[in-house]
């Protein structure tokens, strides 16, 4: 409905995802109608079954016989995903008020508003596992669980609502394409709904970055200073490299996660390059190179101290984002208490008009 | 000075300053439901304010697009009424001005709708459909805070006390302009009512009645609001976005 | 502290001559919030012309398929609700 109104060059900025959605969407068709034995043979069978399930990459859902470590972990990686989703509206929600033009402004509200949205379709996700929203919103305010580290880095100019789009939802998209496929029926579900809407988050950055770089000496500054500050903690969101990577090989293993780090760090890295051209900014990288043998791009690693000393809190924004959750969460319980109180009464009336 | 430019210079401001504060409410909601809900909502009133200031900018034929007239006009030049520009404050200040809005805005694109002038005709169709809307969203929650709890009910009714006088400045007469304002009091009036009495509240008299948006004598707070909104856009003139 | 909003069942009949499908859940005090939000979650790109909500406490669940070991003496409990269950043929992009 909203902000539909423009188009970046398709080949420049990964339209090639949205079809990648669209097949594990076909696929999935395709796995269900599948033959396969209906039910477990008997109580000793459950973990078999699920084996089964998996390996037929068909779904698991929410009342069927799961390990319990599968369901803690997809709890952890979802109220992950969620919490990301809600935090990562403030970064760019901070330059909604100053957009510098109406079609701009419209277009960025509808954009953190999506953001919304994925958090509300993942914390349901993640409730079909057996947890509630309210506690889950509960362990992201206490610190108990953590959202993705790229959003403690500050908006300081308007090019840096142009670099979210284009690096940090771009590297979602990544990290989140594959995720359509995940094992977990809920998850690969919302997460399909979800990448729909990302690839126009990913344009509209794109196509802010791409005027800024061809507008004004000072606008084209702003728009490497975006991509300077950026860059690193854009290779840094698909975590730690594969050999320190803790929870890797269990999750390849059940197909909630289809990748390695430093695969889809590759991928990712190897989109841009010829986005960064067409743009006409310089990746800030020197020893960025195509490597023929290997049919990829040589990169300089981000800095993974630097990404575990913000994963730990000492970002520049994690107090700040923290503080602003929580100040709208108690700020808001007495509207969450009203609407409450008002929905009982209401429930009281009907009683007492059935009873009369 | 009341042409059709002023008239529909009016209603687009009323829409944009409306708009900039409903999206402060952006990662701020009581709940994160209702932060898509005021988004949709200032979504709405941004895409009236785009159309109607495209269209003054035509009737004035000075060559200003929308982008003049939101970001290169000072406080003494906006038209909108006081109302849309006070800050937000609590949810419940927020929502009682959005009812005082709506209420004013449904009866007023809807007799836009039928205006002689087919640009605002088609905009007023359009734009009735959200006004509706948003009336029915404010109106939700006045009955929820109004009939709450104890809080929510005192801070309701301090709310529309708050902002029930500058519900006046929406009707002055305007006897020559495709919609006279004077002429839809009586719906403002009987939508108003009904929703403050099911809501427990007790509609406030006020013969406090402030005024001035319409000739750009605003409040202190539009000031910083401009000054907000336009920053980025003055700090390169002519630049492309 | 107020008892946590109940969930509720989202269906979208995204074109007319199409049936109600289930796209998700959310939560709502009540009924008439429920449909609000229902709209604004689910509809943000105009996909919907009808939408139902149904607590989710409401639904009664017979799944044969899925053996129900875990979760077992809980049938009343809301994370058993079956939320997200498959789009059906003939609602692409829903
Ligand atoms: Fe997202
Ligand atoms: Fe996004």
């Amino acid at each position: 409905m909203y902000g539909n109104d423009f188009g970046a060059p398709e080949e420049a900025s990964g339209g090639g995802l949205l079809g990648e959605v669209e097949a594990a969407e076909a696929a999935l068709r395709e796995a269900a109608a599948r033959q396969r034995r209906r039910v477990p043979a008997s109580d000793d069978d459950l973990a078999g079954f699920f084996a089964e399930i998996v390996e037929a990459d068909q779904k698991i859902e929410p009342r069927d016989w799961m390990p319990e470590a599968y369901r803690k972990t997809l709890i952890r990686q979802i109220a992950q995903h969620a919490h990301s989703e809600i935090i990562g509206m403030q970064p760019e929600g901070n330059w909604i008020s100053r957009a510098p033009s109406l079609k701009r402004k419209a277009i960025l509200l509808a954009k953190v508003q999506d953001e919304a949205g994925h958090g509300l379709y993942l914390y349901a996700a993640a409730e079909t596992l057996g947890i509630s929203r309210d506690e889950l919103v509960d362990l992201l305010l206490n610190g108990r669980q953590k959202y993705s580290s790229i959003f403690n880095y500050p908006t300081l100019t308007w090019a840096d609502v142009g670099a979210i789009g284009w690096l940090v939802d771009g590297a979602a998209i990544v990290n989140q394409v594959p995720l359509c496929r995940c094992s977990y029926g809920p998850y690969a579900r919302a997460m399909i709904r979800i990448c729909k809407e990302e690839s126009f988050h990913q344009r509209q950055g794109y196509e802010i970055l791409h005027t800024l770089a061809h507008g004004t000496p000072a606008q084209k500054a702003m728009a490497q200073d975006a991509l300077d500050r950026w860059w690193y903690p854009s290779l840094a969101m698909f975590g730690p490299p594969d050999g320190e990577s803790t929870h890797s090989t269990q999750s390849m293993a059940w197909k909630i996660k289809r990748f390695s780090n430093d695969e889809l760090r590759q991928r990712f890295v190897d989109m841009c390059v010829q986005q960064a051209e067409i743009l006409g900014l310089t990746i800030p990288d020197p020893d960025l190179r195509w490597n023929d043998e290997r049919q990829a791009y040589d990169f300089t690693q981000p800095d993974y101290d630097e990404l575990m000393r913000v994963i730990k809190g000492d970002g520049p924004c994690n107090r700040q984002r923290m503080a602003h959750r929580r100040q709208a969460h108690a700020d808001g319980a007495w509207v969450r208490e009203a609407a409450a109180a008002y929905a009982a009464k209401r429930a009281v009336e009907k009683k007492e008009k059935v009873a009369a | 000075m009341n042409g059709p430019f002023e008239f529909t210079l009016r209603l687009g401001d009323d829409a944009l300053i409306a708009a900039q504060r409903l999206a402060e409410w952006t990662t701020r909601a009581p709940e994160m439901e209702e932060d898509i809900a005021l988004a949709n909502i200032a979504l709405d009133q941004l895409g009236a304010a785009r159309l109607l200031l495209t269209y003054a900018g035509e009737l004035e034929g000075a060559g200003r697009d929308e982008d003049a007239l939101a970001y290169l006009r000072d406080d003494r030049e906006f038209r909108n009424c006081l109302l849309v520009e006070l800050p937000n404050d609590d949810f419940a200040v927020t929502m009682a001005k959005l009812l005082l809005l709506s209420a004013y805005q449904l009866p007023l694109y809807t007799a836009l709708a039928e205006c002689a002038d087919e640009r605002l005709a088609a905009i007023g169709s359009k734009t009735r459909k959200e006004s509706a809307y948003h009336l029915d969203h404010a109106a939700l929650w006045v009955k929820r805070l109004g009939d709450g709890t104890e809080e929510s009910h005192r801070r309701m009714q301090a709310a529309v006390e708050q902002v029930w006088p500058y519900a006046a400045e929406l009707f002055a007469p305007d006897p020559g302009a495709p919609v006279d304002p004077a002429a839809l009091r009586a719906e403002f009036d009987a939508t108003v009512t009904a929703v403050l009495a099911e809501a427990t509240l007790t509609r406030p008299e006020s013969g406090w009645a402030p005024a001035g948006g319409r000739d750009g004598v605003h409040t202190e707070h539009l000031s910083y609001l401009l000054a907000e909104m336009q920053v980025l856009h003055r700090a390169h003139p002519g630049a492309k976005w | 502290m107020t008892d946590p909003s109940p969930l509720w069942e989202v269906f979208v009949r995204a074109r007319r001559g199409l049936s109600h499908t289930h796209v998700g859940s959310l939560h709502a005090p009540d009924a008439e919030l429920a449909l609000r939000n229902a709209r604004d979650l689910y509809t943000r790109r105009q996909e919907g012309v009808s939408i139902w909500v149904v607590p989710a406490s409401a639904i009664t669940a017979s799944s044969p398929d899925e053996k129900d070991a875990f979760f077992d003496p809980a049938a009343d409990k809301v994370y058993r609700h079956p939320t997200f269950y498959e789009v059906p043929d003939g609602v692409a992009h829903l």
